[in-house]
């Protein structure tokens, strides 16, 4: 009886449900991309170790959180994963990336992907490559409202990535250092010359973006188990930075939010692989139609 | 120290600068025609997969290291080169026409992707290749008449006239084959960067503005560049095939793309010996690893083997030192060394300072 009526009215709920699950998947890729942006923002430069750097925040959530490890509460688990992340990425640009300030961005590509693969093997040889599960307060619990299920982790990582995304974005316009970082990222001489600590901005704004990268990671894992190759998630994030244009946070967040939402509905509605190929597929067009992203700021130069 | 006297014009754009160094190559390529004599089975078939990685690695190095098109997502090419191959083959058709075919159609497979990516600059290309890459993978899947699918794909032996130039019977035609191949790519190659159009890569490479108001047509260029580039590449992945034998869509993982890119990094960008010296690198370093760790194991009882992904650590760590500490590779580093004898006593160490270039933004080219 229950059964027949759901199916009278399925495919419309089913859309639905495939939507916010989506919205909140695409909330997870929006903060990764966000991490990207940040980094893009400030030194124009493309951090490619993003991904991993979201599953070395959410391993070592884990580890402080999780019962059979430190056990600590999951909200000072959280908070201290995310200060030893600032930390730590704040040490990267310190000790590695600044050695390659000047160089070509090229330089910069290679490096950070050679950094993720550091990340990985870190993290591999401390909590070994089967899955784990990330013990988490709000695991499992649904909330009903007329015929549609909604985790409530999905809840909180839309919340949360609404928040963050709008601290962000008052962070570069309204602060001074924010402000220093935009300045930093077009012209980094100009920048120097006027009083901008070129380099304590860019060190900052990588700390920064570790720390966004371990919410992402934490709200990744509320979803499911994670392993070391969750990094490459990455990849899927950029696409989503690319589609909003890669210097904007709000266009990261709709480009992650986009990915997200297409994602499920072409598996649902096309062969799997077409869903694995429409993220990219998106990019692509956006590329060829806007190279710039959805959010373009290139402006032609004046010769 | 030594003068190099020009007597004519030709000189300037002579492939060897001098005398010794066309013997140099001489004797080089005379070694390597004798090494299946010299040494064994295990041996030469390394030497033949770094072989095929140089030619990858040239291909790479077209577009990377002489047009400044950063490619993330070439072992997609790769992939196409070899698919097209042993598809080709499957149907009936003999080595010496598929083995071009493949090149060709990889090649205008690159040229058409091209089109549009010339547009984007920097690291939009790049992120447009690996967008590419991942597109390709799952094509390969899809395809599954043609490329096997999930199960993999058979690449069929090779006979030219009837001789037999099987990876596993017979080894030896496989490497002169190899190298033929190799040593006429690389040929042409350096021909190439000698040649308007070589000349106009680099341009491009070094500033585009200037390029075009020198009346470069700066999309042909880039998009030749780049047809060229996978174009090559196909071939490698054809020869790659062959190789393994056996193969479906893993073996050209997002991994191989950035081996790739190691290799044309360390080798030194801009170099065609640079793609020799990384593909001489990225083979002989697992080799070195493995028989380091069989040594730590043997004389101290030190057991390596549990830890898992220690190589690609390594090759990580590697690749991070070159970048900080020697970012013009391998090729670069013998450059000083060569340009310090050759000049003794008179070297010194501001001749290669590198030119700092401050940062500016992307976002109004």
């Amino acid at each position: 009886m229950q059964e027949g009526r759901d199916c009278a009215r399925a495919p419309l709920m089913e859309l639905m449900q495939l939507v916010i699950g989506g919205l909140a998947n695409g909330c997870i890729y929006g903060l990764v991309a966000l991490g990207f942006v940040l980094i893009y923002k400030a030194s124009e430069g493309v951090n490619f170790a993003q991904g991993d750097m979201m599953m070395l925040g959410a391993f070592i959530a884990l580890g402080l959180g999780n019962a059979d490890e430190l056990g600590l509460p999951f909200g000072i688990a959280v908070i201290g994963a995310m200060a030893i992340m600032f930390v730590l990425s704040w040490g990267v640009e310190r000790v590695v990336v600044r050695q390659i300030f000047g160089q070509p961005q090229f330089a910069l590509v290679i490096l950070t992907i050679a950094m993720g693969f550091v990340f990985r093997f870190v993290a591999g040889s401390i909590w070994g490559y089967s899955p784990l599960v990330l013990e988490t307060p709000f695991a499992g619990q649904n909330l009903r409202a007329g015929g549609i299920v909604v985790g409530l982790a999905d809840l909180v990582t839309i919340g949360v990535t609404i928040l963050l995304t709008l601290g962000l974005w008052a962070f570069f316009a309204f602060t001074r250092i924010g402000l220093a970082a935009q300045a930093a990222s077009q012209n980094q001489m100009a920048a120097y010359i006027v009083g901008v600590p070129v380099m304590r901005v860019n060190s900052l704004i990588w700390g920064l973006s570790g720390a966004v990268a371990t919410v992402a990671g934490v709200l990744y894992a509320t979803k499911g188990a994670i392993d070391p190759n969750i990094g490459l998630l990455g990849i899927k994030a950029f696409a989503a930075a690319v589609i909003g244009g890669l210097g904007s946070l709000p266009g990261a967040l709709l480009g992650g939010l986009i990915i997200g939402v297409v994602e499920p509905i072409a598996g649902r509605y096309a062969p799997g692989e077409l869903a694995k190929m429409s993220p990219y597929i998106i990019m692509l067009v956006v590329l060829v139609a806007r190279p710039g992203g959805l959010f373009a700021q290139i402006q032609m130069k004046k010769v | 120290m030594r003068i190099v006297f020009k007597t004519s014009y030709d000189k300037d754009i002579d492939l060897h600068e001098h005398g010794w160094s066309r013997a140099k190559i001489a004797v080089l390529a005379a070694i390597m025609v004798l090494l299946p004599f010299f040494v064994g089975e295990y041996y030469l078939a390394e030497a033949a997969n770094t072989l095929i990685w140089a030619l990858a690695g040239m291909g790479l190095m077209v577009a990377v290291g002489h047009t400044g098109q950063v490619s993330l997502g070439h072992a997609a090419f790769l992939a196409i080169g070899a698919y097209t191959d042993s598809a080709l083959m499957n149907a009936g058709l003999p080595f010496l026409l598929s083995f071009p075919i493949a090149g060709i159609v990889t090649g205008i497979f690159g040229a058409i992707i091209a089109i549009p990516a010339v547009r984007m600059s920097g690291i939009y290309l790049a992120i447009a290749t690996l967008a590419v890459f991942a597109i390709v993978e799952e094509l390969v899947i899809l395809l599954e008449p043609i490329t096997g699918g999930v199960g993999g794909i058979m690449a069929p032996s090779i006979q030219i006239f009837g001789i037999s130039f099987d990876r596993y019977g017979a080894l030896d035609n496989f490497y002169w084959l190899i190298l033929a191949i190799v040593a006429l790519v690389t040929w042409g190659y350096a021909n190439l960067m000698r040649s308007p159009t070589g000349r106009s890569f680099l341009a491009v490479r070094d500033s585009e503005v200037s390029a075009r108001a020198l009346g470069i047509n700066v999309t042909r260029t880039r998009s030749l560049a780049f047809g060229l580039s996978t174009g090559v590449t196909g071939l490698a992945g054809a020869l790659m095939g062959h190789y393994i034998g056996f193969y479906n869509y893993e073996l050209f993982s997002i991994f191989i793309s950035i081996n790739l890119l190691l290799v044309v990094t360390i080798g030194g960008l801009g170099f065609i010996q640079g793609a020799f010296l990384g593909a001489l690198l990225i083979t002989a370093v697992p080799q070195v690893i493995a028989i380091a760790r069989d040594g730590l194991n043997a004389n101290f009882g030190i057991d390596l083997g549990g830890i898992p992904g220690l190589d690609t650590m390594i090759f990580a760590v590697i690749l991070i030192l070159f970048i900080i500490f020697e970012p013009t590779g391998l090729y670069g580093r013998w450059l000083k060394i060569r340009t310090w004898f050759e000049i003794f006593p008179l070297a010194r160490r501001d001749m290669f300072r590198r030119q700092k270039s401050y940062l500016k933004t992307e976002r109004m080219k």
